[in-house]
């Protein structure tokens, strides 16, 4: 018999790990990872991957220092994108805004004053090829957070990368596409639902048979977190819909193991250090167990929780906007001791704009620091074994797993059905609003303190931070460069690949994918394409609570 | 009399936490408030205020959209024939705030503003809109 230790070193050998000192400043050497002394206990790499999905973890490969960057037309975007790649971020991730993520043209009177403003405008192929131009989609990994209108924007990204001379099937990264979170958290919904489900089941699918390389669903609880929910909900809703999202691919007949490998996480870096390291242990863990025993899941990949992480947008003050560096380097090592294996920080200035490319700069250098200069990447899982840690560890997996039963019995043995379910009661809602005002709460009372807003203000009148500003010319030059494609494009051919997609909507055993390929290829708006799946599926409207 | 607001969020923008946070502390407060939803536009806003007779409105804004929506909800405010004065809270730079007061806009709440003082400014705009009206 092997000690776990033994199986762990094993498989450490056979990793190929980066070149550096693997030893404090003063020299005293460092293992890749500690446990008891007898052998025992779990290491990284073994299930059920509490304390890593790999065995050599950042030995292997530092995360991915994704910074998230979008604003403006699609030239700025990636004039950003190239700054980023230049200054050493190695993964880019495309913000798109409003009007984008509710699949409206830029030309909309519903997009007035709201072009460009929180991230890029696309409305056609002609802006994505300007988006990535230049860029080598073959050797980076792209990242685009959509959702709504996921399932278009990513056949835009697939026409675009294909007309550039990148096969599909090498093309690297992640579609958001998680749609639940939409309706409970960010709000950013069009479709109903059950019908936004059957397009994410197309990506599911699509990317499953296609693109190996692509992740097809982001599960989000970064939004869920914003939105106000505790570091448990945060936990228990995004893993409740990432086993809806398995329940979604399974019906469709998919094996598991074709396509759970390829789901990703995205958790926040909330400021409660050791509570957000235990979220990202407890995750990994129930994520391995679920996956086995109730979906059935061998392949090890499968099992393996992987994720990106984010800091917490709303632990940002508007007050003394230096001190969010700070905030954001706690959160982003508590991301980094839970095993992240992508980080975006924010940065200093967001509570008040966009950052500004200096902002963004230190933002980046904050996870730079932590990669490079304290030397907390060369022992995987450092918490692990604390009893604190372990103890909280524990604790979050148990309030998820409440949540899971509730969920479990509101859809009658599918979290598919709860999730759904939980959506249309507005369980999740009013779950999240309440935590969101318990926590507001707390803070008018002074029982939870935030330095510069209710405690220690002295400093707060000196607000003079220079600020991204995006001017109305954005607005006007894209709707300027929307004005010409329409133009340009042959017309007869964007109503037939419009007429056809109408038809393939209203059949649900459809998959849409192709089509909307074509569509984004004869240079069909993203309004058209939205509006024309609306005539089929209709418009989500939510019943507001407060 | 158990003043009325209307509280809402105008274009695109779904970040909601702020605008229902907002809406139980004036509930807390004692006034009624009424919360129109996701995705109005500035018309909705005006029939909405006017239907339901408010003394104030407040518009949540986080995506930047607020140096055109704010003034636009105003202008059809006021020619729907409502007086309310209208107060803007969310993600608003600094040097915004000047400019959103000179179109109309009564007071503006930025990030971090705890709930009395929420409640202090909405009572001193309404203070003044009465002032006004004498």
């Amino acid at each position: 018999m092997t000690t776990p230790r033994e199986d762990w070193e094993r498989s450490f050998e056979a990793s190929r790990i980066r070149d550096a000192d693997y030893s404090t400043m003063s020299g005293v050497p460092l293992e890749a990872a500690y446990g008891p002394a007898d052998g025992s206990g779990d290491y990284p790499g073994q299930y059920p991957y509490t304390r890593g999905p790999y065995a050599s973890m950042y030995r292997s490969k530092l995360w991915t220092m994704r910074m998230f960057a979008g604003f403006g037309t699609a030239d700025d975007t990636n004039w950003r994108f190239k700054e980023i790649i230049k200054s050493g971020g190695d993964g880019l991730s495309t913000a798109f805004d409003m009007p984008t993520l509710l699949g409206l043209d830029s030309d909309d009177p519903m997009s007035l004053g709201e072009v460009g403003r929180c991230g890029v405008a696309i409305d056609t192929l002609a802006d994505m090829e300007d988006l990535y131009a230049g860029i080598d989609l073959g050797a980076t990994t792209t990242s685009m957070t959509i959702n709504s209108p996921a399932a278009p924007i990513f056949a835009m990204f697939i026409a675009q990368a294909e007309k550039a001379g990148t096969p599909r099937a090498l093309l690297g990264g992640t579609l958001q596409n998680d749609i639940l979170k939409e309706y409970q958290a960010q709000k950013e919904f069009v479709f109903p639902p059950r019908q936004s489900m059957r397009l994410v089941r197309d990506t599911i699918l699509y990317t499953a048979a296609e693109m190996p390389r692509w992740h097809s669903v982001s599960i989000s609880g970064y939004h869920i977190r914003e939105a106000g929910s505790t570091a448990a909900e945060e936990l228990a809703f995004t893993l409740a819909n990432g086993f809806a999202y398995v329940e979604l691919a399974m019906k469709a007949g998919l094996p598991i193991d074709s396509f759970a490998p390829r789901l990703s996480f995205f958790f926040n870096a909330h400021i409660d250090f050791f509570e957000e390291i235990a979220k990202y242990r407890a995750a990994r863990r129930i994520w391995a167990r679920w996956l086995r025993d109730r979906y059935g899941a061998v392949a090890e990949r499968s099992l393996q929780l992987r994720f990106h992480t984010q800091t917490a947008g709303v632990s940002l003050t508007a007050q003394q906007p230096e001190v969010n560096i700070v905030r954001t380097a706690i959160e982003a090592l508590a991301g980094v001791l839970g095993g992240t294996q992508s980080l975006h920080t924010n940065s200093m200035d967001e509570a008040m704009a966009l950052p500004t490319e200096k902002s963004a700069r230190i933002a980046l250098r904050t996870q730079q620091v932590i990669a490079y200069e304290t030397n907390v990447a060369h022992v995987a899982d450092p918490l692990g074994g604390s009893y604190f840690v372990e103890a909280l560890t524990d604790e979050m997996e148990r309030q998820a797993e409440e949540l899971f039963a509730h969920l479990d019995a509101l859809g009658d043995g599918s979290m598919l059905e709860g999730c759904i379910k939980g959506i249309e009661d507005n369980w999740f809602q009013g779950r999240i609003a309440d935590s969101a005002f318990d926590l507001e709460r707390k803070m008018n009372r002074g029982e939870r303190i935030v330095v510069g807003v209710n405690r220690f203000t002295e400093g707060n009148d000196e607000r003079s931070m220079d600020l991204l500003e995006i001017t109305n010319e954005d607005e006007a030059r894209q709707l300027k460069r929307l004005d010409a494609v329409r133009h340009e494009r042959n017309g007869a051919a964007v109503e037939e690949v419009l007429a056809r997609l109408a038809e393939e909507a209203a059949d649900p055993e459809v998959n849409l994918m192709p089509t909307l390929i074509e569509a984004a290829s004869a240079y069909a708006t993203l309004g058209e394409i939205m509006a024309t799946m609306g005539t089929v599926f209709g418009r989500h409207v939510e019943v507001p609570v407060i | 009399m158990t003043e009325r607001i209307l509280i809402g969020k105008v274009g695109l923008d779904g970040h909601d936490r702020g605008v229902k946070v907002v809406a139980r502390i004036l509930r807390d407060a004692g006034f009624e408030v009424i919360y129109t939803g996701l995705f109005q536009t500035p018309a909705t806003m005006a029939a909405a205020a006017v239907d339901e007779d408010v003394d104030l409105v407040g518009l949540s804004m986080l995506s930047g959209a607020h140096m055109t929506l704010a003034p636009a909800v105003v202008e059809a405010m006021r020619a729907a024939g409502s007086n309310a004065p209208v107060v803007v809270g969310g993600i608003i730079p600094d040097q915004h705030i000047e400019r959103l007061k000179a179109a109309g806009i009564a007071a503006v709440l930025t990030p971090g503003a705890p709930a009395d003082q929420v409640v202090a400014v909405i009572r001193q705009v309404l203070d003044q809109a009465t002032h006004d009206a004498q």
